[in-house]
């Protein structure tokens, strides 16, 4: 028998010829996820470090050297000075020399050894809410730690709240970025870039010579979307490696699990690229519709960066819809819970709807017209 | 099988708006039959519905003896089609552009080796074959894509507008190469817009708000209508004040 290759690898070959071609493209692409673990690693992590702190002591005594003692000895927070008086805080915080000022009421030490109330004003710089009450919720932590210590030491009994905040411990917001990270990469390389390659033959007619030749549309769409399905697989491992080794993101899950839903993630992004292609008439119009209606929900309406609770009650129905906010349920879910199939089978059943509807759709749009 | 196309009232709706009413023509195997039209006349409708891109709203057409509704899938296998936008990948080689749609056609290994290589020679590419399109002269690109449209020896094949933007010598070639393949028994429906290649045409139909105004051989139509060229003709046809032909 005459050696023959199928009509879809002979497309699929072109494809892979395509983007291999594509140098810059490919280089891009290969090493987007690592830039962007890095970028949102340290520069958007909005856990907060190094704290400025200015005391307000006018009358120092033991308890308020030791407490002060313990704001130095902490990581978080950095000494700035003392102030005169409460007054006199406004002006650095105006200037942004001091992120919170501590002060202490006169006879600190004397009222703790009392029983007496000892009182002691926090003030945050909170022009960022999120970081003003951050800074605040750490103040506080170190304060009450100590008042938990010399409560045990002293007399009688202090209720003293703990948090304990669970999966993430030291609250690094890096763990919480990465799985979403994953959605924002793979969507990218997915819808992006079908969206971007299917349109540009429809622009340069040569789609309409496919159409007319014996390939069939499912054919033309998994040829074209396949080699972008290895491509995102590559993606969510350099992803993934890149968190593990820079910023020990924990990985407590199935490692096949979690690759297996991305692919499903990744093909519902391929099938919304090739729906947009479908709908728009030129490139330029795919790829702002493949940003404004992937790229954004992403990032906006998934709860990768703002959690859905805190979104406005009319749009949270919203982000039902948005394929990445499953995603980031069920990464998040195997990363840091370390959960299974039993707690995720829902997302993966609501993605692998998405996937099924979106295919249909993108096979249709594909088909001749003929009706 | 000696009629090639056959179309029998074939209509086209969109809406309220006819874009195709009715027509009725036959090619015959091996013809190079010249389907002329001005813009809006309603050919890309026709043409879509021939290469099965466009369901019609009635009538029949048949192309290598395939019904264009029901068998659209054996009409692909036997057309070829260059449209009027280029369709060859500018980013792969010839050689690899040749690869592509012999695999899609489903030729052999071997038979895409050595029909690429003998459209190589045809062609002169030489080393040229293994340089991305892009970096071809138009001339030779558009030669190429009406070769490659020709690879898997179709029945038919559709020219679009084939010789848009391409210098006299070559467009002169490009028909040598039009000759030559339905010297081989290959029918060629073609769209053109230069009616001094209309000329070149077996037969030529010219169509005139859906409908075709007239039909037949290049010397015939003119000494029906009276015309010294076939330039006139389309004038005349396309022009709704122009008086009706007696």
């Amino acid at each position: 028998m005459a050696l023959r290759s199928s009509a879809l690898s002979a497309f699929m070959v072109k494809e892979l010829r395509h983007i291999l071609r594509d140098r810059q493209t490919l280089l891009i692409l290969l090493l987007l996820p690592l830039a962007m673990v890095v970028l949102f690693g340290f520069a958007l992590r909005s856990d907060v470090k190094d704290v400025r702190v200015v005391f307000v002591d006018p009358a120092p005594d033991y308890a308020t050297t030791a407490l002060r003692g313990r704001f130095a000895g902490n990581g978080r927070f950095r000494i700035v000075g003392t102030a005169p008086s409460t007054a006199d805080v406004e002006p650095l915080f105006r200037r942004g020399d001091a992120d919170v000022a501590v002060v202490f009421a006169p006879e600190f030490a004397r009222r703790l050894a009392e029983g007496t109330p000892a009182r002691l004003l926090l003030i945050s710089d909170a022009s960022d809410p999120n970081t003003g009450s951050m800074m605040q919720a750490y103040a506080s932590a170190v304060i009450s730690s100590y008042q938990a210590e010399i409560g045990a030491t002293g007399r009688g009994v202090q209720i003293v709240a703990q948090t304990r905040m669970r999966y993430n411990p030291r609250l690094e917001s890096v763990n919480l970025f990465v799985p979403g990270l994953i959605a924002l990469v793979l969507t990218l390389v997915t819808a992006l870039m079908t969206a971007i390659s299917l349109s540009h033959e429809k622009e340069r007619g040569t789609l309409e010579v496919l159409l007319v030749s014996p390939l069939r549309p499912w054919q033309i769409i998994v040829g074209k979307v396949l080699p972008y399905l290895v491509l995102a697989f590559a993606n969510v491992v350099t992803a993934l490696v890149a968190a593990w080794a820079i910023f020990h993101v924990p990985f407590r899950g199935s490692i096949t699990l979690l690759l297996f839903s991305s692919m499903l993630y990744a093909m519902v992004g391929l099938a919304l690229g090739v729906l947009i292609a479908a709908v728009t008439s030129s490139q330029r119009a795919a790829m702002i519709a493949a940003m404004a209606g992937t790229m954004l929900p992403n990032m906006l309406l998934s709860g990768m960066i703002f959690p859905i609770a805190s979104l406005p009650g009319w749009l949270q129905p919203a982000t039902l819809v948005v394929p990445a906010r499953w995603f980031i349920i069920i990464s998040r879910g195997i990363m840091l819970k370390g959960v299974g199939l039993h707690y995720l089978w829902q997302p993966l059943v609501v993605l692998a709807v998405m996937l099924a509807v979106l295919l249909v759709g993108a096979i249709r749009s594909f088909k001749p017209r003929l009706a | 099988m000696s009629v090639a196309i056959d179309v029998r009232d074939l209509t086209r709706r969109f809406g309220t708006f006819t874009a195709v009413d009715s027509i009725t023509f036959q090619v015959k195997k091996g013809e190079v039959f010249g389907f002329l039209g001005a813009n809006g006349a309603g050919k890309t409708t026709a043409i879509k519905m021939l290469i099965g891109l466009l369901a019609p709203t009635s009538g029949q057409a048949s192309v290598a003896g395939f019904d264009v509704r029901r068998q659209t899938e054996q009409v692909r296998r036997v057309i070829g089609y260059m449209s009027q936008r280029f369709s060859l990948y500018e980013d792969l080689t010839g050689r690899e552009n040749i690869t592509l749609y012999g695999g899609i056609y489903g030729l052999t290994d071997a038979e895409i080796a050595s029909r690429g290589d003998a459209l190589i020679d045809a062609l002169h590419l030489g080393k040229s074959a293994d340089d991305r399109v892009a970096s071809l002269p138009l001339g030779w690109k558009q030669k190429l894509a009406f070769s490659v449209a020709l690879l898997h020896q179709p029945a038919v094949v559709f020219l679009d507008e084939p010789t848009g933007g391409v210098d006299p010598i070559t467009r002169r070639q490009f028909w040598e190469m039009i000759y030559a393949a339905a010297a081989r028994g290959t029918t060629v429906f073609v769209t053109t817009h230069y009616l001094d290649e209309a000329e070149y045409c077996d037969r030529v139909s010219i169509m005139v708000d859906g409908r075709i105004g007239a039909m037949g051989t290049p010397a015939d139509l003119k000494d029906e209508f009276g015309v010294a060229t076939l330039d006139e003709l389309f004038v005349q046809l396309a022009r709704p004040t122009a008086a009706a032909p007696g």
